[in-house]
């Protein structure tokens, strides 16, 4: 039981981040999106996201939740490791949060004032986000090459959120704004293409571990389903965009899945990348059993009011969502 | 090292004092907004939706303030006290995973479905949701508490190879200091918030013309906080009983008391000298402390000469003095202003101007009220286990100056276009519907 615990919370802690990551990332996705929509469609775009934002970066706050409980020592040298870009991410976050609700409040050139801090904390925090993760990949490498991975990984994660903000907008507005959406997603696509390219050529050259561990017969040949996988999606948001409302952003979501399971194959056990296990990292079993008896009361609730509240609000957004 | 001590608490603490602002007006607040959202539901009165859907408004963007600034948080106890999770995560991280479990979803969630939802559900789930948030910002409170009573008084744990973990969780949650700090917590955020509706509503009637649903909501923040006020003084000196009991050198620093006396002396005000061990300019109350302490004249107090690990004096002796001042014109004020208010008599223009300048006292009073305890419990983090110089991690002076200056700015911004946007609404926003007559 004990050995399992690590790996069912890394599982928990792997879940609400990928979650964290494509549920914020369509609302980042759609503020950055902003500048190029026009004022009215700027307050539509903003009302589709209105009801969801909240709870979806909540994902993030049980993600570093988990592993603060989970991996304690873990906890605090991956963030010491990412102290900037966490800073970066956390004042973009804070910017783009309160913009939602000052930019409604707000006249004039306060409200073209807030408007520009959603995009930028938008973009910050993405960009943050996807630095952080170049860093963690290569377990916090000096040197410039390192360096420049992660600025790489940093503009890729922003184009997969505008890709998914996108693909959101198609599925919940209609009209001149789809069309916009459709135009969007597809240059969120290539610029995808081009950043997941990089980065799965880019990881077994930066990590020996990484190599190993995807370039070796017969892995290589069940392992090629996810790159695989990943151009079927890719092809399917592309050729869905005008067709369907929902399925360019369910094909969006899977390309995200894809990623990430690639990445946690890579990573896996490290918490750390050849520095720290799961066991390593692990809490002591009287905090992980604690939590967990928790978690599998609450999470089933969170699940289902997260699932009504998605239903209530879901389909096209009909008014401009003032409250 | 020394600096970069200096830099850390001083980045933490202003991400906390920041922070705190907005829990203690939402935890209040939200209750008060489920009983006007509940009110229009019984009355269908339109001045009851008016007035929900103003406060609503003012808590979607004080909740905002506080998620924001509390992601921050989640992360600084990993980038500034590494130490502390590596020495007590095994007892300090279940507690905030329930928080965020049990309580953030649950408020974000269905803060969604109030703000949104009002024509899209039937009218019973709209005022259940309103009560969902109020009762998670609630939990979210039960829990923060108890991390941070544990902090203060642990108790419950065992140490294994080093490091702490729960021996049991009930004794962890339900520390010495609990019960005490969370309704002490709890009040404060009820006072808060109600001063800031009448302290608001006030600053309305000031600005538009007469209208009765601002009225009403002045006298009903005047009133809950002319009650809540008188309980939160009994709930406080019960409090400081309790840290006498368990934390005797934040009650000797609070009372500036340097020697261990018996019958000992109360200092009203004064300035304590770390230095020279006295007090300067004092006021004094002989026999006064013991009699408030101990309820007995001649009783013997520690003082600070008996304590190895203190918390510096000054802060402390003016941060207390600043809370129970605040309090005690808060109490002049709810009292006066419920008297002045009953029934149907029209406010003076003084008592409203009073009531606005007071829109934010209960931030002052918590505030304070967190510095005497927060500072008290220095030089420890977690008391007798792990000091706060043992916690810091080895993030450069460079990076938290750094970064510190991008958080005050930022946090400056905030602060600023908060209180002007709130006041704004408030006071000149669009007028609800009058009333006609039906005022209680």
């Amino acid at each position: 039981m004990s050995d399992a615990l690590p790996v069912i919370f890394t599982v928990l802690m792997g879940v609400s981040i990928l979650l964290y990551v494509v549920l914020d990332g369509y609302d980042l996705g759609v503020g950055m999106l902003l500048p190029a929509a026009t004022r009215a469609e700027q307050d539509h775009m903003v009302a589709s996201i209105g009801p969801f934002w909240d709870a979806n970066e909540t994902w993030l706050v049980l993600g570093v939740g988990l592993l603060l409980v989970a991996f304690p020592a873990a906890h605090g040298e991956v963030l010491g490791a990412l102290y900037l870009p966490v800073a970066a991410m956390l004042v973009g976050l804070m910017l783009r949060g309160v913009a939602f609700e000052l930019r409604i409040k707000a006249e004039g050139w306060h409200r073209e004032l807030w408007n520009w801090l959603f995009w930028a904390g938008s973009f910050l925090a993405a960009f943050a986000q996807g630095l952080m993760i170049g860093r963690y990949i290569t377990g916090f490498d000096a040197g410039l090459g390192y360096w420049l991975f992660a600025l790489v990984t940093g503009a890729s994660l922003c184009g997969g959120y505008v890709l998914l903000g996108a693909t959101w907008l198609i599925y919940r507005v209609e009209g001149e704004l789809r069309e916009k959406a459709v135009l969007w997603a597809r240059w969120g696509l290539l610029w995808v293409a081009l950043g997941v390219a990089l980065v799965s050529l880019g990881t077994p050259l930066v990590s020996e571990t990484v190599r190993e561990k995807w370039f070796s017969f017969p892995r290589i040949v069940f392992l090629s389903v996810l790159p695989i996988g990943t151009i079927v999606a890719w092809l399917w948001v592309w050729f869905s965009v005008r067709k369907s409302d929902k399925q360019p952003f369910l094909g969006a979501i899977s390309i995200f899945v894809l990623a990430f399971a690639g990445l946690a194959y890579s990573l896996f056990p490290y918490v750390i990348i050849d520095r720290m296990t799961i066991w390593q990292a692990a809490a002591h079993e009287s905090a992980l059993k604690f939590v967990l008896v928790g978690a599998v009361v609450v999470l089933p609730f969170i699940f289902g009011y997260t699932f009504f509240v998605y239903r209530l609000f879901g389909g096209k957004t009909k008014d401009g969502g003032a409250y | 090292m020394e600096e970069a001590l200096l830099l850390a608490r001083a980045q933490f603490g202003l991400n906390i004092a920041f922070h705190i602002l907005f829990p203690s007006i939402t935890i209040g607040l939200a209750w008060l907004i489920a009983y006007f959202r509940l009110r229009y539901e019984l009355t269908k009165d339109p001045a009851w939706l008016s007035t929900y859907r103003l406060w609503l408004k003012v808590f979607a963007l004080s909740f905002a303030m506080g998620v924001v600034s509390g992601i921050t948080m989640s992360f600084q106890f990993g980038t500034n006290w590494p130490g502390y999770m590596n020495k007590v995560g095994n007892v300090a991280g279940p507690l905030l995973a329930y928080e965020v479990l049990t309580a953030f979803f649950l408020e974000a969630t269905f803060l969604g479905v109030l703000l949104f939802g009002m024509n899209r559900v039937p009218g019973w789930v709209h005022v259940a949701s309103a009560f969902i948030v109020a009762f998670g910002t609630t939990v979210s409170a039960f829990w923060i508490l108890a991390l941070n009573s544990w902090m203060q008084t642990p108790a419950g744990h065992t140490t294994l190879d080093g490091v702490l973990i729960a021996g049991s969780w009930w004794a962890v949650i339900f520390n010495p200091s609990f019960p005490y700090r969370l309704t002490h917590m709890l009040l404060a955020s009820g006072i808060t918030a109600s001063f800031l509706v009448a302290g608001l509503s006030a600053w309305r009637l000031l600005n538009m013309p007469p209208d009765q649903a601002a009225l009403r909501t002045l006298r009903q923040g005047a009133r809950i906080a002319a009650v809540l006020v008188p309980l939160q003084i009994l709930v406080g000196d019960m409090h400081g009983l309790n840290t006498l009991e368990h934390q005797p050198a934040k009650i000797a620093a609070v009372e500036a008391l340097w020697h261990t006396e018996k019958g000992a002396t109360l200092t009203l005000f004064g300035i304590p000298d770390e230095e020279k061990k006295k007090n300067l300019y004092a006021i004094e109350v002989p026999k006064g402390l013991s009699l408030i302490l101990k309820h007995d004249a001649n009783a013997e107090i520690k003082g600070l000469n008996e304590f190895k690990d203190r918390p510096p004096v000054a802060p402390l002796f003016f941060s207390f003095r600043i809370m129970v001042g605040m309090g005690m014109l808060m109490l002049a004020l709810s009292w006066f202003g419920a008297w002045s208010l009953r029934r149907d008599r029209q406010p003076r223009r003084w008592l409203l101007w009073a009531f606005a300048a007071f829109s934010f006292s209960g931030w002052v009073a918590t505030l304070a009220g967190w510095m005497v305890t927060e500072i008290g419990r220095q030089p420890w983090l977690v008391t007798g286990i792990l000091r706060t110089a043992d916690a810091t991690g080895a993030v450069s002076g460079a990076k938290l100056g750094a970064s510190l200056t991008a958080y005050v700015l930022t946090y400056t911004a905030l602060i600023v276009a908060y209180m002007v946007v709130i006041t704004h609404m408030a006071g000149k926003g669009e007028a609800g519907p009058l009333m006609k007559g039906d005022v209680k």
